[in-house]
């Protein structure tokens, strides 16, 4: 077949000058990592139990990557789930099904309790986080 | 037994500092995780999705369950293989295909495929004089329930404007040269409508089967950036 990008190559530094190419990939992992699928499945499953339809999702996401193209942002495939959670943030936040700060709290209860859970145990949020 | 992307993640990130699965190790913020006593803290996006999902679950507008459910859908079972099995039938059967070409969604969920991008579908169909090629230039919509989801490529910037600007040149650098009495059609999808390209049926696939002739077709060929060619002796399909 032809030459070919690993789909994550491309997110590498060294691999930059690799943008200005059409990306390819021959049927690679289709979510390079976790989370991506994660998103992926929220703004379906949000779709399907009608908080927003689909053509809102699609404009949501469309003007997250027009903003990143407006910006000069590469846009080579590589930060398209980037572009994916931030649509979704938007839209749960313009849904009021969450809020900013809601968000941001959360996040930042997750990160400490990576932080202070030892090796080897489950990671939880303390009580008092998810009140 | 499967296991589900969940646990994966959970054993993954218990495993931090040990034997680390290769494809998270790159994810780690620093190199000595295991110098620290607690465990690896993940990434920005990865704790805003976690974030976004126990806020939503606790509230009950989405349940963890169905959320595993779509991702092992779409990470393992929905490929491209479905829409190669409704090409291989409209190229066996004459009335499958005219109901494709009519009415696409309705014929492709008579072989069990449907869903999310996947409603409202329009089969365009490439003859020795006209060439069909799929693209979404506002974002990456894509005929998920046949194709699974868009590769790599399909989603860039590149390939989104090239689509429109040269598609003739776009095809030739997948190493598609097409003549130039052949008439190129180039189909932009929206939120409301997807495309799939039902490519011609190539020499030398006489006397296959249904599922023989599934097994030829690519998903490139599909979106239209290639066509289906006879599989190389000893490559796999």
């Amino acid at each position: 077949m032809t030459t070919l990008n690993e789909p994550n190559s491309i997110t590498q530094p060294e691999n930059l000058s690799a943008l200005a190419n059409l990306p390819r990939d021959e049927g690679g992992p289709v979510f390079a990592e976790p989370w991506q699928a994660q998103a992926f499945a929220l703004a379906v499953r949000l779709s399907a139990q009608g908080h927003f339809t689909w053509k809102e999702w699609a404009a949501a996401l469309a003007g997250e990557l027009k903003g990143a193209a407006d910006r000069g942002e590469p846009d080579d495939g590589s930060r398209y789930y980037h572009h994916w959670l931030a649509a979704l943030e938007r839209l749960v936040t313009e849904k009021r099904l969450s809020d900013p700060s809601a968000m941001l709290e959360r996040k930042e209860a997750w990160a400490v309790a990576y932080r202070r859970t030892p090796h080897g145990k489950p990671i939880e949020l303390s009580a008092s986080s998810t009140d | 037994m499967t296991t589900t992307r969940r646990d994966f993640l959970t054993a993954a990130v218990t495993a931090a500092g040990a034997a680390v699965t290769p494809d998270l190790a790159h994810a780690h913020e620093h190199d000595h995780a295991h110098d620290h006593d607690h465990q690896v803290v993940p990434s920005d996006p990865a704790l805003r999705v976690k974030a976004l999902e126990s806020l939503l679950v606790e509230k009950g507008l989405v349940d963890r369950a169905a959320l595993d459910a779509i991702v092992d859908a779409y990470e393992y079972k929905i490929g491209p293989r479905n829409g190669a099995r409704v090409v291989a039938r409209a190229w066996v059967d004459p009335a499958y295909k005219q109901r494709l070409l009519t009415n696409g969604a309705a014929a492709i969920a008579e072989l069990g495929y449907s869903g999310p991008e996947g409603e409202q579908m329009m089969v365009v169909q490439n003859t020795p004089k006209v060439h069909n090629l799929v693209v979404c230039t506002l974002c990456s919509c894509y005929p998920w329930p046949v194709l699974g989801l868009p590769p790599v490529w399909y989603k860039s910037a590149p390939y989104r404007s090239r689509a429109v600007i040269d598609p003739r040149g776009l095809l030739r650098e997948f190493g598609l040269h097409l003549p130039d009495d052949v008439e190129l059609r180039v189909w932009d999808s929206t939120a409301d409508l997807r495309y799939l390209v039902l490519p011609e049926r190539p020499a030398g696939s006489e006397g296959l089967n249904e599922e023989e002739l599934a097994a030829w077709v690519s998903r490139d060929s599909m979106i239209g950036t290639a066509k289906v060619v006879k599989p190389a002796e000893g490559v796999p399909a």
